[in-house]
């Protein structure tokens, strides 16, 4: 049963990221490139830890910590790149 | 254009300790469990990375001080010095030594000779990778 429910979860989370692909694919502008890339981070953190449990395994729990923390930074960086064109500010501006 | 990002610097200053926190508890889980010098150095760096994101780099430099160039050098040179230990008690180069000891507080601990060797790598890491992302965010 919870095996079953795992299994389709899974394959929800890799129709979920195949969609975002497509969005990163052809989206209009940059944000929505943005918010596609944070969406499929979040999938993958989701789907890692569906694969810790069908595995019974603690193996992997760092793994969706470090990806939480790299998807993150990526977000902020790529949300100030379209901000304000510069990534990593030299002096204080304001 | 004044850009409003106070719940940016907010989140930043709590979350930067909880990366440190997990960075050095990677560095600590050693060889038995993922881990290990080199990945908590990647994390350990991630947290300055995302500290120069959010401020700028003079900002962080008034509050962290240091050389990244040097600490690079430092964790190369003690990386190489653990290996000459070796040599001294008349083993081959890099030979790593380990024992059960009685602490205090915690208990029966394992201490491994090779923990040093991992801060060595530890170090190189977050310099070398803080320098990289210095560099390559220098105005064109």
């Amino acid at each position: 049963m919870i095996k079953t429910m795992l299994t389709i979860a899974l394959i929800s989370f890799a129709i979920t990221i195949a969609i975002a692909t497509v969005r990163i694919i052809l989206g209009p502008s940059m944000p929505d490139r943005v918010i596609a890339l944070d969406m499929i981070g979040v999938n993958l953190i989701a789907s890692i830890a569906v694969i810790s449990i069908m595995l019974k395994t603690r193996a992997y729990l760092e793994v969706i910590l470090i990806l939480g923390i790299l998807s993150f930074i990526g977000t902020i960086a790529f949300s100030k790149y379209i901000e304000r064109g510069v990534i990593i500010e030299r002096k204080r501006s304001r | 254009m004044k850009i409003n990002d106070v719940i940016l610097r907010t989140v930043t200053k709590i979350v930067v300790f909880i990366i440190l926190t997990f960075g050095v508890e990677l560095f600590f889980s050693g060889h038995n469990d993922p881990g290990g010098g080199f990945i908590g150095g990647l994390v350990l760096s991630s947290a300055f990375v995302l500290l120069y994101l959010v401020f700028d780099i003079e900002t962080v430099h008034r509050g962290v001080p240091f050389d990244f160039k040097k600490i690079a050098a430092f964790g190369a040179f003690l990386a190489v010095f653990t290996g000459i230990g070796g040599v001294l008690f008349g083993e081959p180069f890099l030979t790593q030594a380990f024992g059960l000891f009685d602490l205090p507080i915690l208990g029966p601990t394992e201490l491994a000779s090779v923990l040093l060797f991992e801060a060595g790598v530890a170090f190189t890491v977050v310099g070398v990778v803080v320098t990289i992302i210095l560099s390559i965010s220098k105005d064109v």
